[in-house]
Formats: C-alpha cells, structure tokens, sequence
C-alpha cells in the first residue's frame, strides 16, 4: 500500500470515530440506550488508537506500548474507585486530559522551532496556557474533594490583583512568543506562569462551588483538547474536544443557575466562608423532635413522601438504608420519591448515581422542578443530610446570602421532617428556617442509624 | 491566515452546535456518567500523544509524548470503566420483595 493510501484509510478511520462520539453522547440522553453509548464511544477510541498505532511515521513502539501499558495500569483502578469518590476521580481525569494536551503542545512547539509561525505559536500559546492551568487547578479541586486541602476558600487580602496579575503575565509571555516565536527562554516560563495561575485560580474556591469548578475545569479541558486539535491539524481532536468542552460549559451553566451565582462570583466570591452576624442574630427559637417510632407511625400513615438527600446522607453512608425505608414504604403502599437537587451531590448529578448504587429505580428520582409542583400534595417531605437547598429563606428573605437560589419547596409539605445531627448550621454557615415551623419535626441523630430505627420500627409495626 | 485553520474553525463551530443541543438533552440522572463519558471522549488526545512519542524526533519530545500517552490513556480506560460502572446501576422498575 502506498503511504497516501494508508493516510487516506487512516482518515476514514478517524471519520467513523468522529460519528462513533456524536452517537455515543447522543445515546447517553437516556438510561435506557445509555450503555449502548458507552459501547459506541469505546469502538471509536478503539478505532482511533489503532489507525494511529498503524501510522507509518511511527518508526519506534517501544516507548509507546510500555506508556499505553502504564496507562492502562493508573486507569484501571481509578475506574474502580468507591461512587463517593467519583467527584475527586473525575477532577483527576480532567488534570490527566490537560496535562496531556498541554504536554503533546509544549512537544510540537519544541520539534518545530525554530520553525514555528507565529500563528502557529499563538494557537500552541493559549494551548499551552489553558492546558497547564487546567492541569493545576483540577490538582487543586481533586485535593479539596479529597478532603487533603482544606474545603474553605484560602483568601487573602489582594488576592484577585494577585491572581488576574499572573493571568496577564502569561497572556503577555504568550503575545511576546508571537511575536518572536523562536524565543525558547520565554516559553518554559511562560508554562511555568500558567502553572501557578491554575494554583491560584481554584485556593480561593470552598467546597460549596465544587460541582461548578469541575465543570468548569471539564470545559477547560475539552477546549485545550480542541486548541490541540488545531495545533495539530486534527479534526477528531477538534470535534472530541468542542463536544468535551461544550458539556462542561452548559453543565456549569446549570449549576450556576442552581445555585443563583454567576461565572464571576463563583470565580471571584470565595463563598463560603463563615458569615459573621448572621447566625448570631438568631434569637432562642423553640424547634419540635421526634423519636424514631413517632417518625415510622407518620411515615406508615402518609399517601405520599418525598425524600430530600443531601451531601450528609452519603457521608453517613446511609444510602442503603433510606433503600431499606423506600422498600417498606413502598410495600405498605406508601408512593416514595426522592427530590434531587442540582447541586445536592459534589458534582452534577452525583446524588443520582449514589442512589441508583443503592438500586433505587431511577424512576424514582425526580428533578427539582418537576417534584416541586408535587409538593403541595405531599404528606411527608423527609430531608436527609441536606440543608441550604431546602431553605426557604432562600424565597422570602433578600438579606440571606442565598437569596434567589432555587430551592426544593419542602416547606409546603404538609409534615417535614429533618434528620440532623445537631442545630449547626451547613456548609454555607446559614440558619435555616425551615427547622422552627410548627410543621416541621427534627430527628436528631446520624443518618445512618436514624433510617435504621425508622425501619425498624416499620417492621415491627408492620405484623 | 492558514487554510487549516479556518476548515478547523468550521469543524470546531459545528461540532460546538452538535455538543450543545445533544447534551441540552441529557438527563440531570445522568450528568455525572456524562461527564465521566465526555472525559474518555477527550482522551483521544492519545492519539497525538502516540504520535510524538513514536517519532522519536527529540528526547524530549519523546518523553513529554510517552508521558502524554499514559496520562490520556488512563483516562480513557478509567473513563470508559467507571461510566459502564455508574450506567448499570441505573435500573428501572420495582422494589424488591422480602
């Protein structure tokens, strides 16, 4: 075969793969067709990688092999890891698809100089930029999920001077580049600035904004993979990456809406840190609780209930047994379904996937709005580890820091019942209000054990 | 401006489309296998990364590529496993009897 034939059915190779991830995302819309999704993404790396292992100008495998083997190895175990820990595993993945983008750039810039345009060398540039600061940042982010760096915002005085300074010297390393592209002294630094600017771009963020800085990181990685794309000349690249980057963006997108901020304010808000004054106001308020057994005789009573999990449910690791309450609700006629916030896990749709684990019917989870306007009818409204997302200060009161913030109605319940631990206030440092109506109850007590007795007492009941 | 670049600017542009209204599409249910999914996606990456590694035009970019090759390549097996994983927990239908 002619190496313009080999070329031309590489090309074909890569074209299939290019429809293979259309599809792939296209079948993901559903639970239904979505592993079919997952089988058509597989077949197209597959495709790819082996076209490209068949490319005459690879004149050398050994280094590839053992690196594919290396990889296989790292990918193998971070694709087994517990659910919980799914949000810190894909910030990994996001500083692995940067790193590798920003790496494969930083090698084309030094193959090609001196030769290198100066077009050339602005695409390989933002490149280069966005690839090293994603790989930093997402570092950082899968840190703070990991509980190894602190989960507060790390601020200080002049600190977004400090950061936008950073971002300009490299923007300004890069523009020097252009301008002299054979300037190899610039270009190591510039990276290394690009670096430190990812660092400092994701200290300042609490662990509230996770889901919306993963992803953001998500979309940052899918656009370097798509610069690379143009650096390299590589439609796959460019379509993998502009599908990668636009699912990130729309993902922060809704989170953002979820959570009533903007781009800007979770950027540069710090939020989260603790709210001086605002609790302090709050004058001795008397709150009604319950035991275990008064909680079952309600729940067996109830036509309806709806399940609010939130963050502290999985940390209690009480999944299994709010399963083991939806089951004996369910056989004593009780229509259980659980109400999912946007922002209830530590990235988008994490609670789904921690219930789902937990083999609750996906049927059953249902979306904000849509169990929203099922509120009203609803006898019981259960909160489980959750707290800002069901404030109702959150549509009454304009001084509250959440102000605005779309919220789980649980409040027009006919009964809410909350399982906390103690009064303190959540993530947020925000007093709920919720927790004084005369129609809510508080169960206080570890999640895990509360649901426990609450089935307990189910059965015992049940005879 | 090269030629390249604007047939690039097309392809980026139409596929930002197709991106957009496909995942406007998506499940919330699924946001997290999404993600995960749209990672292994990008990993493709690897395939460039193969490429500079297997040259073997410089040391260094031999290094940076074979060091790019494992980087993309866990996230693509890794990728892959965990949304198959997260996918197969997601079962319609009823609770189990006692």
């Amino acid at each position: 075969m002619t190496p313009e034939a080999t070329q031309q059915l590489l090309d074909f190779a890569y074209i299939a793969a290019t429809v293979l991830f259309i599809l792939a995302i296209k079948w993901l819309s559903s639970p239904v067709s979505a592993r079919r999704g997952v089988l058509a993404g597989e077949i197209a790396a597959a495709l790819a990688v082996g076209a490209t292992l068949c490319n005459p100008e690879l004149v050398a495998y050994k280094w590839v092999i053992i690196t594919l083997i290396i990889g296989a190895a790292v990918g193998i175990p971070l694709g087994m890891v517990h659910m919980t820990a799914v949000p810190q595993r894909t910030a990994l993945s996001h500083a692995f698809g940067a790193l590798s983008a920003a790496l494969v750039g930083i090698a084309e810039y030094y193959v090609g100089v001196p030769n290198v345009t100066r077009f050339g060398m602005a695409e390989i540039g933002l490149e280069v930029i966005i690839g090293s600061l994603t790989f930093t940042g997402s570092l950082i982010a899968a840190g703070k999920l990991q509980e190894i760096l602190p989960q507060r915002p790390i601020v200080y005085r002049g600190q977004n001077f400090v950061s936008l300074s950073v971002l300009s010297a490299a923007v300004l390393l890069a523009i020097a580049l252009v301008v002299n592209p054979a300037n190899t002294v610039l270009f190591p630094i510039m990276v290394a600035v690009a670096l430190v600017f990812g660092v400092l771009l994701v200290t300042p963020i609490g662990g509230a904004d996770m889901p919306t800085v993963i992803s953001l990181l998500n979309s940052y990685a899918g656009f370097s993979a798509a610069l690379l794309g143009f650096v390299l000349n590589s439609k796959v690249l460019v379509v993998a990456g502009a599908l990668d980057g636009s699912s990130g963006f729309i993902l922060s997108v809704i989170m953002c809406k979820a959570m009533n901020r903007s781009f800007t304010n979770v950027m540069f808000g710090a939020f989260g840190q603790v709210q001086a004054g605002a609790g302090a106001a709050a004058e001795e308020r008397t709150v009604r609780s319950a035991s275990p057994e008064e909680a079952a005789g309600i729940l067996a009573a109830a036509s309806s209930v709806v399940v609010v999990p939130g963050y502290g449910m999985a940390v209690a690791q009480a999944q299994h047994k709010v399963r083991e309450l939806y089951d004996a609700l369910t056989r004593k006629g009780v229509d259980v379904k659980f109400g999912i916030h946007p922002v209830a896990g530590r990235m988008p749709g994490h609670m789904n996937v921690l219930l789902a684990e937990a083999d609750i019917p996906y049927e059953r989870l249902v979306e904000m709005e849509e169990i929203n306007s099922d509120m009203p009818q609803t006898d019981v409204a259960l909160i489980i580890g959750a707290n800002d997302v069901t404030n109702p200060a959150a549509r009454t009161d304009a001084s509250s820091p959440i102000y605005g913030m779309p919220i789980l109605d649980v409040d027009k319940a006919r009964t809410v019942m909350v399982i906390k631990r103690s009064m303190s206030p959540g993530f947020a440092g925000i007093d709920n209000p919720l927790y004084y109506m005369d129609k809510t109850l508080m169960l206080f007590g570890d999640a895990k054990n509360f649901v426990g007795s609450i089935v307990r007492e189910l059965a015992g009941g049940h005879s | 401006m090269p030629a390249d670049f604007l047939s690039n600017l097309y392809v980026f542009i139409l596929a930002g489309f197709v991106g957009f209204e496909l995942i406007k599409r998506v499940s919330p249910l699924l946001h997290t296998p999404l993600m995960s999914l749209t990672n292994a996606l990008d990993a493709i990456v690897v395939v460039a990364a193969i490429i500079i590694a297997g040259r073997q035009e410089t040391p260094l970019a031999t290094v940076l590529g074979a060091i790019a090759v494992a980087a993309s390549f866990s996230n693509m097996v890794g990728g892959f496993l965990i949304t198959d994983r997260m996918l197969r927990m997601f079962k319609a239908g009823k609770p189990k009897q006692p």
